[in-house]
């Protein structure tokens, strides 16, 4: 599938400004950590700022953005627009949690609107991932691994960047940092799984099934064009197996390697260096993000392939 | 509305003969006239006289080469493509605008362009590749089964078809009521046991594509020998040489 930079930097974006809403809700709520307003000023701005730039990357992608807010209407058989109507639900809790936090709100507002957040952010990934999970038409999509990628990575990254903001106030703590490894683990892991899975499956149809044509080979002998096309342009996207391996070990080492090393060193060292360790880390898991993002793009095939010649998807 | 109705009063869609069209593009292009005059219209092309064009189409044919099996020498298959009217249709689904829909009428699937906000999502939804996006318009397109010629009341009754069924020269394509099991279209796939394009799927396509036949190989079960025999009198150079200056 052709990778679209716009969907990239909105899956990512968003995906980490909902994990850190997540982390930053629960924090607060529960009062895990002595969080002030400073820690919601950066906190909150940040994730809106990642969120609301995110969405409006992908509305601007669309063909008439001024339409966009039909996009909400189709919610009962449509993920994307569910995916829209829960992303402006979101708002709702997440101004009540700035105003209990930054305004001094009501406190007994402070744990339901954090839980509200908390719920409504991973339920915007969950919708999010299942706009691809739900396509049969693409192999690498339509697998249980896709929701959990978008779950695990969107949070790691709100784990990591709520950690720049904890060290830059000097409110972060050794258990917050162990909770950073143990995210950064499990999106690794995650990631490693969903990899495996695309590397060692395909889809089902064959180009036989596609064409219904009895033979043991179907070869395409001429295209309906000389030139490209609509399909071949958004759907033929093809990737060269030694460049994905090679992004592929940019996104072991920038997205995981990296960041999970110097959280590490600001775990065993701390002080002032944590902030420093979780600076690096964040920016680095940030480029990785983005090209595992950009292979699930790059290396997702789908089944309109199978009548250009492809003889599997 | 992007749900589906749980049935259609008919189901107007297109029987397709692998067996007997002849790869002309006659249908793609007849397609692309009409349509660039018609409900969807324009076609946009992008580039049109530049080295790279790009244009929205909604037909367009394959060639295939059917590799041997045991009992057939390999074959070249035409196979031309349009979007199939599915029962189940994933791009009217995945639509978030309610802008692509399937009519409670007829089973035809169509865009409502006023209402598309061009995400694109149902041609990735789509396994057939029968979505066109018009970047020119910013709006997606599709075949919609000619519902300005099946229902126009202006033109003849004998040209009230598709415009890729009207102008097909060979006869491969065929349009009717793929629900009533009395008309033509559903006889002729009952007879040529006509077949879903990846059924497997589960999206119950309505157009329907009927087999190549199978070829008659006629040259193992003939009683004529293998090689032709000598004519007498010619098994001398010479004289063979005179006889095919001669035959020549």
């Amino acid at each position: 599938m052709h990778p679209a930079f716009s969907v990239i930097f909105f899956t990512t974006a968003s995906g980490a400004g909902y994990g850190m809403l997540v982390v930053l809700a629960i924090i607060f709520g529960f009062d895990l950590l002595p969080v002030d307003q400073n820690v919601g000023i950066a906190g909150l701005g940040l994730s809106f700022l990642l969120v609301t730039s995110g969405l409006l990357s992908s509305m601007f992608h669309l063909g008439h953005p001024e339409r966009a807010w039909r996009a909400m209407t189709q919610w009962r058989s449509s993920w994307l627009s569910r995916e829209g109507v829960l992303s402006v639900v979101t708002y709702g809790p997440w101004a009540l949690l700035a105003y209990v936090w930054l305004l001094d709100g009501p406190g007994q507002l402070g744990l339901p609107s954090a839980l509200a957040c908390a719920v409504l952010a991973i339920g915007t990934i969950y919708c999010t991932a299942m706009i691809y999970r739900s396509l049969a038409t693409v192999h690498q999509w339509y697998n249980g691994w896709t929701v959990v990628l978008y779950i695990a990575l969107g949070l790691m990254s709100g784990a990591v960047w709520v950690g720049l903001i904890l060290a830059i106030t000097g409110i972060i703590t050794g258990a917050y940092m162990a909770f950073c490894l143990v995210a950064l683990l499990i999106g690794w892991r995650v990631q490693r799984h969903y990899w495996n899975f695309i590397d060692t499956t395909k889809h089902h149809i064959t180009p036989q099934m596609a064409t219904g044509l009895k033979g043991e080979s179907i070869r395409l002998m001429e295209g309906p064009h000389t030139e490209e096309n609509y399909l071949l342009q958004e759907m033929g996207f093809k990737i060269a197996r030694k460049h994905a391996e090679k992004l592929r070990r940019l996104v072991h080492i920038f997205g995981f390697g990296v960041p999970l090393g110097f959280i590490f060193a600001g775990y065993l060292i701390g002080g002032p260096v944590a902030f420093a360790a979780t600076f690096v880390a964040a920016l680095s898991m940030s480029f990785g993000m983005v090209v595992s993002r950009w292979l699930f793009f790059a290396e997702a095939k789908h089944v309109v392939t199978l009548y250009y010649g492809a003889q599997a998807a | 509305m992007t749900t589906l109705p749980a049935s259609t009063n008919k189901k107007l869609g297109l029987v397709i003969d692998l067996d007997i069209c002849v790869g002309c593009h006659a249908c793609a292009v007849n397609c692309k006239e009409w349509n660039s005059g018609g409900h969807a219209a324009p076609l946009t092309d992008m580039d049109p006289y530049g080295p790279k064009p790009i244009g929205v189409w909604f037909n367009r044919i394959h060639t295939y080469e059917v590799g041997a099996n045991e009992n057939e020498p390999s074959r070249t298959v035409h196979f031309p493509k349009s979007c199939l009217h599915c029962e189940d249709a994933a791009c009217v689904t995945v639509c978030p605008t309610g802008a692509s829909f399937k009519r409670v009428e007829d089973g035809i699937v169509l865009v409502h362009e006023d209402k598309c906000i061009g995400c694109k999502l149902c041609s990735w939804a789509c396994p057939y590749g029968a979505r066109e996006y018009d970047a020119e318009e910013g709006v997606m397109k599709k075949c919609t089964l000619c519902i300005d010629r099946i229902y126009n009341e202006n033109m003849e009754e004998v040209d009230r078809v598709p415009a890729c069924v009207s102008t097909c020269p060979a006869g491969a394509r065929h349009y009717g009521d793929l629900g009533d099991p009395n008309s033509a279209v559903s006889k002729l796939v009952v007879e040529r046991t006509g077949f879903d394009l990846m059924a497997e799927m589960g999206y119950k396509p309505t157009n329907k594509y009927l087999p190549p036949r199978p070829r008659r190989n006629t040259a193992e079960k003939s009683d004529m020998p293998a090689e032709l025999p000598v004519t007498p009198g010619t098994e001398n150079p010479i004289l063979r040489w005179i006889d095919k200056a001669l035959t020549r």
